[in-house]
């Protein structure tokens, strides 16, 4: 920390909260000329808050920016870009349907008496992409090229409006390898020109081949910053899960470890760009881990098993017949149940009543017709409220006023109304309350006991530990690894994810 | 059942209801007089709902379409097509039956139609409902072969003028099919549904709702309700006129359903509302027309009324005032 | 070829071997005078249609385009026939007051942040009803100005007669494809039906634009009802009802995309060009009804939105398939 020199940007204390969640609490990053600056963490570890912040799409509740030495705050991603900050978004933010030249100098073509010039512009165009190397028709249109020349057009751009800072949110996620080579030439490149580079990413073998350094943020905290060279893969998985290896908590979950009845096979079950064919048993009355990083392709899989996408090789075995699921009605009628990982877009009802959020899966399973009257729906809803211990002052209260850990209860509550065999819980404890997250933990384990069969994701290693009776660890979209037993400790998951020492992968 | 509270009552349609009949009443003495004569009741307020009938059919289909944030814009011209079907059935002497079977079926079929571009080709409701708006007064039209064909059948006359227990008939059968409706929707479990598909349609299809069917039988159902309203209309003139049946009567239907409460943008929705919404509309007709004003003026004051909700509908309007630059609408993954 | 062209090629392809068939059977459908009505009887419609392109490129939908004309064609009468003003400064009056309506509703759009479709369906209700209270009957002009232009044609080779308000609609269509094509305003018209908020984030200055999209529709909305005026020689409160849906036909019938984001200005003159044949046919058949044009019309659009659809999916699923595992 003792280099001040260099550095380009710096951003003391940041701290935004939203509504009563804070998601970032006195973060410190900052960033030399000359560098490249990983960025990591799980979902929820305040990543998007802190580039939102940096590029202004969001204003801090407290904190400094600084760029060169100077105070500076900015209201729109405009400004921050005219003051040299320039982002390329995940999902890349440009515009598909115009032309690759449009979308570089849209609002800035060289123009005369009104009209613009095109043959100016994409002369421009092509001078300012052959600096990357890239030499394509400029006339076409963007959504013609594959997403790596996008990518590259994005990155173009921003580097033309900004030119000192270039932030880029995860820009290998849908790259192939060639490809992803082929921009990180680019952003070499742009490293010795002497920008600041924040790259975002969970591929870890990237970070080591790419970066200088390395900030870790977990729940809205920084963990730290180190010098990429200081680290080995172990080490960084450890920041990013906070898992402090020396001690060994809570055991693995004792009991009949595989000794339930078999309740279904997953066999070679796959879906092209999405998981690679997998092979995994579930049992009655156990829990199986799911852990991996974000993007390991652990959300995919439980896509694929509740039918949410639609597998194009391998099946499920359940109750001797082998399955694609088709759909999430269809792994309703199978007696699935799964919790999805962002419940605000995926899982509650906003505006519809606690009751309405809980007895909506019965309902939908028995159809329209048969319709349970209200007094059989509040009379569910209060035995689900009162045994999962939902905090809400009436079952008509609309869903959305709850907190996160009470939204959370009301879809497994939903799911259990249903009397489920199987359940699929995807990052179930993510932004909510400690009281409510040991809870949930709680209220696994007695699911369990209870003789449901669940599969359950999470980032938390301490959490999956504790409940699991087995884990299985994905990496790079395909499942890398099962441990039991004793081997289920958080360590022995880091290495797994970490790639490092893996025996007895399935 | 729930227990009817004061804030039930004083609902801000009824009270703007009220403030119109009294306005009526104002610039006419004569407005609530109702008298009896011939076995049925005379008077303006019986005028206004069973004028105010075919929009309140027509609201009633609406109403659950809009709830699953779609709409239906080619209900005026299934009207105009039903209607032409129940005219040319007529004249040649079918029994009323067949007509109504008739007619309904063609606007069945309509909503059908639609349903299945919205529901299964993922069409947007506007973009997929235009298409019969453009082309139904086209098939109108070929149906009645271009002229206004009138019918004399009493049993179909009946249907648009005749009365019972000193009801009129239209806004009988607007009454009937509301209750219907709202029954269905209340005491089987599809109003619920079609809440959690307009409120989130993710979610609703994660917890295994069969999504696509329920829209498909939403727009169906609203071609059938676009088809009766579309009967009440011809045998009320007792013709069926392929070009001005129910015209612009697809924007009063959307309209009555959103004074009643129900947004555009999905989610909670009531039936009975929605037909509170069709007979204030009316009633600003008839008042309107009683006080002397053209009956153009009427398009002014309606489109003042969708301008007034759509800005008391906007949550926008405090964010602009207190936070100039909430224009980028970047969602928070935090 | 790229085929977010296929639905313009395929329109035009429609066009050409809809009119030979119809040269085919009728001959006489092959001449200049012919042509010279299509563009004269469509003038109206035409130069309305090209406002319609403007804003269903930008993703937005104007339903009270024919409202707009009818207001503005009594407008015209009112003030030439009833308060003696000169129709230019009469027209002055009427394209500023329809600009600014529009003006009004694109800021509606984009303050209010709700659905196009229902803030023009209010302006179409505005725009009949201030119409219908100018008056409520047919106003006639008999003003020597108007005679002049109604009487002005370019005489073709073959007899045609290319008319003033013909070749006002050409005119817009080439003003127009420049705007679309050739201006900075036309690129952020295509930015915010590609995608609105990458635009926002890349400057495109959303919210003026949106207001002059809408105000440019609603111009030559007026711009369609003067000639309307001009082509009939009277302002009607209801005059071109139900135009509005015309409009958006031959923009989708020429190759835009309802949902925004593509879209030729030519098309959209194919797109008109192909209902005018439609209709010339029918009065060529004799035998044919004119309710055909709204079934053929009907189908042609649906069968175009079907097209887009299948092309844009293909298309939209492209770059996912891509990604290919690690």
């Amino acid at each position: 920390m003792a280099t001040a020199e260099g550095v380009v940007l710096e951003a003391r204390g940041i701290t935004k909260t939203f509504g009563n969640h804070t998601a970032l609490k006195g973060v410190d990053i900052s960033l030399r000329r000359g560098e490249v600056h990983a960025l990591l963490g799980e979902n929820g570890a305040g990543k998007s808050t802190l580039i939102k912040i940096l590029t202004g799409a969001y204003t801090p509740d407290a904190g400094v920016i600084s760029l060169d030495g100077q105070p500076v705050s900015f209201a729109t991603p405009q400004q921050a870009q005219a003051l040299g900050i320039g982002t390329v978004y995940q999902e890349v933010n440009l515009l598909p349907n115009m032309t690759v030249s449009d979308n570089l100098f849209i609002g800035r073509q060289p123009s005369a008496f009104g009209l613009v010039n095109r043959s100016a512009t994409d002369d421009l165009a092509r001078k300012v992409l052959s600096q990357y190397g890239l030499d394509i028709d400029v006339r076409a249109e963007l959504s013609t090229y594959s997403v790596a020349i996008q990518q590259i057009v994005a990155i173009a751009r921003a580097v033309e409006l900004s030119g000192k800072v270039l932030i880029l949110d995860e820009p290998t996620a849908s790259l192939d390898r060639h490809e992803v080579d082929k921009l990180f030439e680019i952003i070499r490149t742009l490293k010795s020109r002497g920008l600041a580079i924040v790259f975002i990413t969970h591929f870890l073998d990237q970070v080591f081949e790419l970066s200088d350094r390395v900030t870790v943020l977990r729940n809205g905290f920084r963990i730290g910053s180190e010098p990429v060279a200081a680290l080995d893969r172990t080490g960084l998985v450890r920041m990013m899960l906070g898992k402090d290896l020396v001690h060994h908590h809570n055991g693995p979950v004792e009991g009949e470890p595989d000794g339930g009845d078999l309740l279904m096979s997953v066999r070679q079950l796959g879906l092209t760009g999405s998981v690679q064919p997998l092979d995994l048993d579930i049992r009655k009355g156990e829990v199986v881990g799911v852990a991996g990083l974000l993007g390991s392709g652990r959300t995919e899989m439980a896509r694929l098993m509740f039918g949410i996408d639609v597998a194009d090789s391998g099946a499920l075995h359940i109750d001797g017949e082998s399955r694609v699921v088709r759909s999430a009605r269809e792994a309703v009628s199978l007696g699935f149940g799964f919790c999805p990982e962002d419940r605000k877009a995926d899982g509650i009802f906003g505006d519809l009543s606690v009751r309405e959020n809980i007895v909506i899966a019965m309902q939908a399973r028995l159809g329209w017709f048969r319709a349970l009257n209200r007094d059989e729906q509040l009379e569910i809803a209060g035995n689900f409220i009162e045994a999962l211990d939902i905090r809400t002052a009436s079952a008509e209260l609309p869903v959305k006023l709850l907190s996160g850990g009470n939204q959370q209860k009301v879809i497994l509550a939903r799911w259990l109304a249903t009397d489920p065999r199987f359940l699929i819980l995807d990052e179930p404890t993510r932004g909510i309350d400690v009281g409510a997250h040991a809870e949930i933990v709680r209220m696994i384990s007695r699911l369990r006991e209870d003789g449901l069969a669940l599969v359950v994701i999470s980032s938390e290693l301490d959490e999956i530990v504790s409940y699991s009776s087995r884990v299985v660890v994905m990496r790079d979209r395909a499942l890398v690894a099962e441990l039991h037993g004793a081997d289920i400790t958080p360590a022995r998951i880091v290495q797994a994810i970490a790639g490092q020492g893996v025996e007895g992968a399935a | 059942m729930k227990r009817l509270h004061l804030s039930d009552i004083a609902r801000p349609q009824l009270l703007a209801l009220a403030c119109i009949l009294l306005l009526n009443w104002l610039v006419f003495p004569g407005f609530f007089t109702v008298t009896w004569q011939d076995g049925r009741l005379f008077g303006s307020l019986i005028d206004v709902i069973n004028r105010g009938a075919p929009v309140a059919i027509l609201a009633v289909g609406m109403t659950a379409i809009i709830a699953t944030r779609g709409v239906d814009l080619s209900v005026g011209a299934v009207m105009a097509v039903a209607g032409a079907v129940a005219a040319t059935a007529a004249v040649v002497g079918q029994p009323l039956i067949v007509t109504l079977l008739g007619a309904l079926l063609v606007g069945l079929a309509c909503g059908l139609w639609n349903g299945a571009l919205v529901a299964f080709l993922g069409m947007q409701p506007f973009v997929a409902t235009l298409v019969l708006m453009v082309a139904g007064r086209g098939l109108a039209q070929l149906i009645t072969e271009g002229s206004i064909v009138t019918f004399s059948d009493p049993a179909l006359i009946f249907v648009g003028t005749g009365s019972l227990l000193g009801l009129p008939m239209p806004a009988v059968i607007a009454l009937v099919l509301m209750i219907a409706a709202h029954l269905v929707m209340r005491r089987t479990a599809m109003g619920l549904f079609v809440e959690a598909i307009g409120t989130n349609r993710s979610a609703a299809s994660y917890t295994g709702l069969r999504t696509r069917t329920v829209i498909l039988t939403l727009y169906a159902f609203g071609g059938l309700c676009a088809a009766l309203a579309g009967v009440i209309a011809a045998a009320d003139i007792r013709g069926a006129d392929a070009n001005n049946a129910g015209l612009w009567l697809e924007l009063d239907a959307i309209l009555a359903v959103v004074i009643g409460g129900t947004s555009l943008m999905g989610g909670r929705f009531s039936i009975p509302m929605s037909v509170l919404g069709a007979v204030i509309i009316q009633a600003m007709n008839t008042g309107i027309l009683v006080s002397g004003l053209p009956p153009e003026f009427n398009l002014i004051v309606k489109a003042s009324v969708i301008i007034l909700i759509l800005v008391m509908q906007s949550d926008r309007i405090g964010e602009l005032v207190s936070r100039r630059f909430a224009r980028l609408k970047l969602r928070g993954k935090s | 070829m790229n085929p977010r062209y296929r639905p313009l090629a395929a329109t035009t392809l429609i066009f050409i071997v809809a009119y030979g068939l119809c040269i085919a059977q009728y001959p006489a459908m092959w001449s200049t005078r012919v042509l010279g009505n299509f563009l004269t009887d469509n003038a109206f419609l035409g130069i309305a249609a090209v406002g319609a392109t403007f804003v269903i490129i930008s993703g937005g939908i104007d339903l009270s385009v024919g409202a707009v004309v009818g207001l503005a064609g009594v407008l015209s009468a009112v003030l030439i026939t009833t308060l003696g003003l000169h129709p230019l400064a009469a027209f002055a009056i009427v394209l500023v007051v329809a600009a600014s309506f529009g003006a009004g509703m694109g800021a509606a759009i984009h303050f209010l942040r709700v659905p196009p479709f229902i803030v023009t369906l209010a302006g179409m209700f505005m725009a009949r009803g201030v119409a219908s209270i100018l008056t409520q009957d047919s106003i006639p002009i008999d003003h020597e100005f108007y005679r002049t232009i109604s009487g002005l044609y370019y005489r073709l080779p073959g007899g045609g007669r290319l008319s003033a308000i013909g070749l006002l609609m050409l005119l817009v269509f080439l003003v127009g494809g420049l705007i679309a094509h050739k201006t900075r305003f036309g690129s952020y018209v295509y930015a915010i039906g590609g995608n609105q908020t990458s635009a926002a984030l890349m400057g495109v200055p959303v919210g003026l634009t949106t207001i002059g999209i809408y105000a440019l529709g609603s111009f030559l909305g007026g711009l369609a009802g003067i000639v309307y005026s001009l082509y009939t020689s009277s302002g009607y409160p209801l005059a071109a009802v139900g135009m509005e849906l015309d409009a958006i036909a031959a923009v989708v019938i020429g190759g835009t995309l309802l949902t925004g984001g593509y879209g030729f200005i030519f098309g959209t003159l194919i797109g008109v060009m192909l209902q005018g044949l439609v209709q010339t046919y029918i009065v060529f058949d004799g035998t044919l009804s004119s309710w055909w044009t709204k079934i053929a019309i009907g189908l042609l659009l649906f069968m175009f939105i079907l097209l887009q659809k299948l092309v844009f999916s293909a298309q939209g699923r492209r770059p996912r398939m891509q990604k290919a595992p690690a």
